[in-house]
């Protein structure tokens, strides 16, 4: 029984550890590609060298996380047969057709006209450099309308129906892929990339602005990721309202966990728990810091609207409100910093100061990583909050997990864990240094220096 | 006459996994011909006739594994716990293998780390990827619906044999890939690899193909019965010929015939374990009919399938074709 639970639990923990790795690489990507094409598009359309100098060097660093991007995918589509093979062989009638449309819309897209895109300029003309550029950023947004496709089905099954041997039979394929939660989704997590890859641009700009403020290569990533901070967060903070109006609907418990209400508000007037730590033992929130009516206010967009609370669930049901509940503060807390520094740029900009203002740029620099952090605390949310189901509501995680020695999950948890920090942690470190260099000069000539520049190595391994 | 969708699957699959080996085969066979490469440069030379389309050939892997969860999703369930070990070692090679091509080109320091990252990478997959063809051969305990066998099963004898004859041939496409796309010196050694390497994988094929009838007395009825030992028979028949190919290519100094002689042994020795299995999909006892998701899943994903393969096969089509012709030190793919 003990190497049950035991292997179970090393199962969870490699799943969220790839998952959690590899996540990081397309929140870059499918931002950064969409604008590598507009990149592209501007250095076409006006013929200013600066656009395409920053083209050449992002693309590099583009292809570096690509390729990270890819490998940890790969690893992703095999682990659904290793370590859940009974969730594999139930689920798979349904999940299995939408990740095979991923594969066959998305990867192969992407990966054709990659090498068209990373060395092609010159072999097929311009015209056609620029549609596998395109091409290249459709391919990242197909590839995250399929998956969250699957999540999204797994979080608010429908349109399925079971066979004579427990297995999930589709009925509706239109049902299924535009499940209640999935428009929610997509768009909260296709924005999510859109602001990650900003904040990576804009923390690049910053920092080479702050050395030398006349950088031009420096000022257009910088104003660029500042008008998206303006404009995308707060269309960013509406999706993410609406995605939690959805999951109250549709998923109470995970809601009650996040806000870490143990006992119900059926008359509404619930208070919105600001800090604190839940103990899921005593079902209390220790040291805790609320304010009033809000968290009904904010809910359910209604004084008076009812709330449950995990007591309300059968004890076997409940997620575990402990980490989520601090995940979904880090989220929410990251995205209003976000709003914070695009509004302070915009009033910086109005008084034509935002090349100047240096404490704007540190902050920038500062706040360069908070996509990947956003985007990692409102994942763990709402797997976390998922559970204990892998199919909502009908299929457990303990009946979901592959008939195997915990010895053999660990020992390839921890072979994933060595090989993953050493690789993707050299990967992050060629990334940052990419992004180090200073957008500016002759890329030839920037490209040659690059290669053979003793000095440039010296802070290698 | 209605054809079964079951079937077309166990096909569209088989085709993806035969795209996989051929592609991804000659990008391996170059990382495990490496250390035999003359030096850095060449070494590079050969990195890069790769690097553009590395990316694309490795996507088949990933359509044949998905492509089996959304299909047979009781055999995905099945044979991933079975080769659990060698699906690991595999992936964790295929990451060496994947970053290499960037990471090389970022440092001066760690080069030499990478390049052996490469190398060691492409060599586990293929051994990954040769045991875990040999213990499918020789068959897959199953209990329920689940696998039934313990942690070691695909550890033997036959695997360990199935395993070499995949690194030599993946070496061998290698080898004639560079014949293909290098010119000069390199060419040269190439042809001197192509050689050895080409008598090996011969013989390796004629002895697993010796073997394998007497694993399963399924195998020796599909192989000598009658009448399906007619067909099975035109098989050695075409590898002789394709062998011939090979010798003829490599000794009249053609470049692009030993690559397609190759390939067309690695076809044909593929049509031969496909005669073996037949029908089963995992030996000895999941059918392809047993194993196949209903037929709601089958008809949605078929749709896009015959649609989108062609299209996929164009556009990969068109990309080899704007990189064709000889590779030069010049083109720096990076």
């Amino acid at each position: 029984m003990l190497s049950d639970i035991s292997a179970i639990d090393l199962a969870r923990a490699q799943f969220a550890f790839t998952i959690s790795a590899h996540i990081i690489f397309p929140a870059f990507t499918i931002g950064l590609a969409s604008w590598l094409a507009v990149l592209n598009g501007l250095w076409l359309w006006r013929r200013d060298a600066v656009y395409l100098r920053l083209f050449e060097q992002w693309k590099t660093i583009f292809a570096v996380v690509f390729g990270m991007g890819v490998v940890s995918g790969i690893v992703m589509s095999y682990q659904f047969g290793t370590n859940w093979s009974v969730f594999s062989d139930k689920a798979g009638p349904v999940i299995g057709p939408l990740m095979g449309y991923e594969v066959l819309t998305a990867f192969f897209l992407e990966a054709g006209f990659l090498g068209i895109m990373l060395f092609g300029r010159e072999r097929v003309g311009e015209k056609l450099h620029m549609m596998a550029t395109t091409i290249v950023a459709i391919g990242t947004v197909m590839s995250a309308f399929w998956i969250l496709a699957v999540n999204s089905w797994m979080q608010t099954p429908q349109g399925h129906g079971f066979n004579d041997v427990d297995q999930f039979i589709p009925l509706d394929w239109w049902a299924i892929i535009f499940n209640p939660s999935f428009p929610y989704r997509l768009v909260h997590m296709v924005l999510a990339a859109y602001l990650t890859t900003a904040f990576v641009v804009g923390g690049v700009g910053a920092w080479h602005l702050l050395k030398s403020p006349k950088n031009r290569g420096a000022q257009i990533m910088f104003s660029m990721a500042m008008w998206m901070a303006l404009i995308v967060t707060p269309i960013q903070i509406i999706a993410g309202d609406q995605h939690g109006l959805n999951t109250l609907k549709h998923q109470p418990a995970k809601i009650a966990a996040i806000e870490g209400h143990y006992k119900g508000y059926p008359e509404g007037r619930a208070p919105l728990i600001l800090f604190g730590l839940p103990d899921d033992a005593t079902g209390k929130v220790r040291y805790k810091v609320e304010v009033p009516l809000l968290g009904s206010l904010i809910l359910t967009h209604n004084l008076d609207g009812p709330l449950q609370g995990l007591n309300d669930f059968p004890p076997e049901n409940r997620p575990k409100s402990a980490l989520i509940f601090w995940t979904f503060r880090i989220m929410v807390a990251t995205g209003f910093a976000m709003l914070g520094i695009g509004l302070w740029a915009a009033w910086a900009r109005w008084r034509g100061q935002l090349y100047d203002a240096r404490w704007l740029q540190r902050s920038a620099v500062l706040l360069a990583p908070s996509g990947f952090l956003a985007v990692l605390a409102g994942w763990i949310t709402t797997e976390v909050g998922r559970q204990p189901f892998t199919v909502y509501g009908l299929l457990r995680t303990s009946d979901s997990v592959s008939p195997l020695q915990a010895e053999a999950v660990g020992a390839s948890l921890i072979a994933f864990i060595v090989v993953y920090f050493f690789v993707f942690g050299s990967g992050t470190f060629y990334a940052l240094r990419l992004m180090g260099r200073s957008f500016e000069g002759d890329i030839s000539a920037q490209v040659d220096h690059t290669a053979s520049d003793p000095k440039g190595t010296q802070h290698g391994h | 006459m209605v054809i079964e969708l079951s079937f077309i699957w166990a096909g569209l699959i088989a085709f993806a996994v035969l795209a996989y080996v051929l592609l991804d085969g000659f990008d391996l066979g170059i990382g495990i011909l490496f250390p035999f490469l003359k030096d850095r440069d060449e070494r590079h030379l050969a990195m890069n006739t790769i690097a553009p389309v590395w990316d694309g050939n490795e996507t088949w892997l990933v359509l044949g594994g998905g492509g089996l969860l959304a299909a047979f999703p009781l055999a995905y369930a099945i044979v991933m716990p079975a080769l659990y070990p060698l699906i690991i070692t595999m992936l964790l090679g295929l990451i060496f293998r994947g970053v290499a091509f960037e990471f090389i080109h970022r440092t001066n320091r760690m080069k030499a780390f990478w390049e052996i990252g490469f190398c060691l990478g492409s060599l586990i997959a293929a051994i990954s990827q040769g045991m875990a063809l040999g213990a499918l051969v020789q068959g897959i305990t199953i209990d329920g619906r689940a696998y039934g066998g313990g942690n070691w099963d695909w550890l033997t004898p036959f695997s360990a044999l199935t395993a070499l004859a995949l690194v030599v041939g993946y070496a061998t496409l290698g080898a004639t890939w560079l014949i293909l796309k290098t010119e000069g010196e390199t060419l040269t050694r190439a042809r001197r690899f192509a050689w050895p390497l080409g008598i090996a994988l011969l013989v390796l094929i004629g002895v697993v193909s010796i073997v394998t009838p007497f694993l399963r007395p399924e195998y020796l009825e599909r192989w000598f019965g009658w009448p399906s030992g007619v067909y099975s028979a035109v098989v050695p028949i075409l590898l002789a010929c394709a062998a011939w190919m090979l010798w003829s290519g490599l000794r009249g100094r053609h470049t692009l015939r030993p690559f397609l002689a190759t390939v067309a042994i690695f076809v044909l020795t593929y049509i031969g374990l496909g005669i073996s299995f037949y029908p089963s999909l995992v030996p000895p006892s999941l059918s392809i009919i047993d194993a196949a998701a209903p037929d709601t899943s089958l008809r949605f994903l078929l749709i896009g399938a015959s649609i989108l393969i062609p299209m996929i096969l164009v556009y990969t089509a068109y990309s080899y074709w704007v990189f064709r012709g000889k590779v030069r030190p010049e083109d720096g793919y990076h």
